[in-house]
């Protein structure tokens, strides 16, 4: 049975400073179901974070106003919840992994003080059962001696040791949809292997959702069942992972996946690159996000914003397909 | 036949660990233990490994910035391990750093331009017209023709780097170090770079010590690779033989996680288990042995040397 968990619907975000609108994101639609997993890719300032953010209802306003859109979280709009709703579905329904695993701990507490408090405040259990259960969190995780570890502080563990502990914390309610923003780009490689898989095989366990958000087209390409790329606050193609890496569609998810050094290439072969900056959010105002850096840009591209067209299995958002 | 541009032997490099009781012998971090490369004239090597195994360590003994605690730097046949300052100014001239963080790499407060008038000027070009033409020169050569009189703030990360890099360039070096150039770069800006680094070499002539821990890239970019872990150099070989046919058993598990891109069938990971153990007291013998599922008795008694297997592949383990 396809169950879907989650349905963002045209969502924008914008950032307001002084006089300036700035739209961090615009348009932005992707569905998710049970036991998917979404890969998120895109460079610095596309608006992934803002977008897993907003699901999340954290983003601080004022600055951020989200200005338009729904994200349906089995099938409740959550942009009406009250904060108090909010704090109901936060770590219970939805929970999230950031990138930085030291400043997402709290330091002067244990990890077993911070495990426990997200079972406390939302599955009423007692002081001991929370520990016990904290302990099997642990044990899930892979972390070696976990009776030691619930009275150790984070300072005490590896960087892939704590993000362990907050994805043991992330999964301790047994959410529906966990959001990993950036999970492993603070890590090693050795070690990202190692979280990845476990991300996946705690997924497979519980019948979570995730989306995953990355700067890297490797792990997505990993871990992803569907993956949208985005470009400057719109996604400019998605679709399922296979068709999305074998057979990309538009120029710039084209040019990415050329940019990189492929592990059979020839050295003498030159990169292809692509053009130009990464815009500023806010920086481009009317027509297609990408089309200074296009080599396909036409005349059309620079007046007007193109629509979203189902090319083979992708759903493109470029003029050269309508 | 080729030059041996730098060679360095069994560089050492300590860092000693504050003693808070008197009395005990003092513990150090053996960030480097004892490495052996070389660079020949007009190659570039590439250095891998992941964090804290001694990778920027090893840069910056070999630049003297910091001084090693044992073992030899022969840059251009001359022993450079115990220059003094004046002398290794002279040295400079010839090897240069680019560093990974262009945002922290250049001085806010002047203008590009004028931080590459500077860099002649100190190494010793007296005339203000000629420093003038030398930096234009060096704009266009990396692609930012015109734009020297530009705060660094005006640039993006991509654009800072290629400052950097003619910066680097401005007293005509033969060795270009650069450590991580591209990580801090978005995806779609590191071709450009890449591109850049090599079209510099061809035309320059010049030789590169280059560090990544992004493997496609090292791949691509480097003549020769050399594999770094716990301080210690595992495995060189030829880019295209180590990348084909990996020996050792930690650079087997390294390049099965980095991921292929475009290919449907997903190849099998080896996954290591634990981490790192410390560089204060590292392992005995072959310091890999704990998270190699191969170890033997062997391993854990006797250190392995590095020996030769063919195609100017020579690798560290007892099992290979």
């Amino acid at each position: 049975m396809r169950e879907e968990i989650l349905k963002v619907d045209n969502l924008g975000v914008y950032f307001y400073a002084g006089d300036r609108e700035i739209p961090a994101v615009d348009g932005v639609s992707f569905s998710l179901e049970k036991g998917e997993t979404l890969g998120i890719v895109g460079e610095s300032g596309c608006g992934k974070s803002v977008t897993a953010l907003s699901i999340m209802r954290l983003l601080q306003s004022p600055p951020a106003r989200i200005v338009k859109g729904r994200i349906l979280f089995k099938g409740e709009n959550l942009l009406d919840k009250s904060a108090d709703e909010m704090r109901e579905i936060r770590g219970k329904e939805i929970s999230m992994v950031f990138q930085e695993p030291m400043t997402s701990l709290n330091p002067v507490l244990t990890i077993g003080r911070q495990i426990s408090e997200v079972l406390i405040q939302h599955l009423d259990l007692s002081k001991k059962e929370a520990l016990a259960r904290t302990v099997e969190m642990l044990k899930l995780v892979k972390i070696p001696l976990p009776e030691k570890v619930v009275k150790q502080y984070p300072h005490q563990l590896s960087g892939g040791m704590r993000q362990r502990v907050m994805i043991a914390m992330a999964l301790a309610c047994n959410p529906s949809l966990l959001i990993a923003d950036e999970p492993t780009t603070a890590l090693d490689v050795t070690v990202e292997a190692q979280i990845l898989e476990l991300i996946n095989e705690l997924k497979n366990k519980f019948h979570s959702s995730v989306i995953i958000i990355s700067h890297d087209l490797g792990i997505v390409a990993d871990i992803a069942d569907k993956v949208a790329v985005m470009y400057a606050g719109r996604i400019v193609e998605y679709s399922d992972t296979g068709s999305v890496f074998s057979n990309p569609k538009h120029p710039y998810t084209k040019g990415l996946l050329e940019a990189i050094p492929h592990m059979n290439m020839d050295r003498r072969q030159k990169l292809k690159e692509i053009r130009g900056t990464v815009p500023v959010p806010g920086e481009i105002k009317e027509g297609c996000r990408f089309k200074n850096r296009c080599n396909y840009a036409q005349e059309i591209c620079r007046l007007k914003e193109p629509p979203i067209v189902q090319v083979g299995a992708n759903q493109v958002s470029c003029w050269n397909y309508t | 036949m080729s030059v041996k541009l730098l060679e360095v032997k069994n560089l050492k490099k300590y860092f000693p660990l504050k003693k808070y009781l008197p009395g005990n012998d003092t513990d150090y971090i053996k960030a480097v233990d004892g490495i052996d490369f070389y660079i020949n004239s007009g190659e570039i090597l590439g250095l891998v490994g992941e964090s804290g195994c001694g990778k920027s360590t090893t840069v910056r003994t070999v630049l003297r910035l910091l001084d090693p605690t044992d073992g030899m730097i022969i840059f251009e046949g001359q022993d450079i391990t115990r220059f003094n300052k004046k002398q290794l100014r002279n040295a400079y001239k010839h090897m240069q750093l680019v560093f990974q963080d262009p945002y922290a790499s250049l001085n806010p407060r002047k203008t590009v331009g004028k931080a590459i008038d500077e860099v002649l000027a100190v190494h010793g070009m007296k005339n203000k017209m000629q420093r003038r033409e030398t930096v234009q020169a060096l704009f266009g050569m990396v692609g930012l023709k015109g734009e020297e009189n530009k705060y660094p703030h005006e640039f993006s990360g991509g654009q800072r780097q290629r400052v950097v890099i003619a910066r680097a360039l401005a007293v005509n070096p033969k060795l270009l170090i650069c450590d991580e150039p591209v990580s801090a770069l978005d995806v779609s800006i590191q071709a450009q770079i890449i591109n850049l680094l090599t079209d510099l070499k061809n035309r320059l002539g010049l030789s590169y010590l280059f560090i990544s821990h992004d493997l496609r890239v090292v791949k691509y970019i480097s003549d020769r690779v050399a594999v770094m872990y716990l301080g210690k150099i595992v495995e060189t070989a030829p880019s295209e033989e180590l990348f084909r046919n990996p020996a050792h058993p930690y650079s087997k598990a390294l390049l099965s996680v980095t991921s292929e891109l475009g290919t449907v069938t997903k190849k099998k990971k080896i996954l290591l288990e634990g981490e790192v153990p410390s560089p204060v007291n590292p392992p005995s013998g072959c310091r890999f042995r704990t998270r190699c599922k191969y170890a033997d008795k062997v391993c854990s008694e006797i250190e392995p040397e590095p020996k030769s297997i063919g195609n100017g592949h020579y690798v560290c383990c007892h099992l290979c």
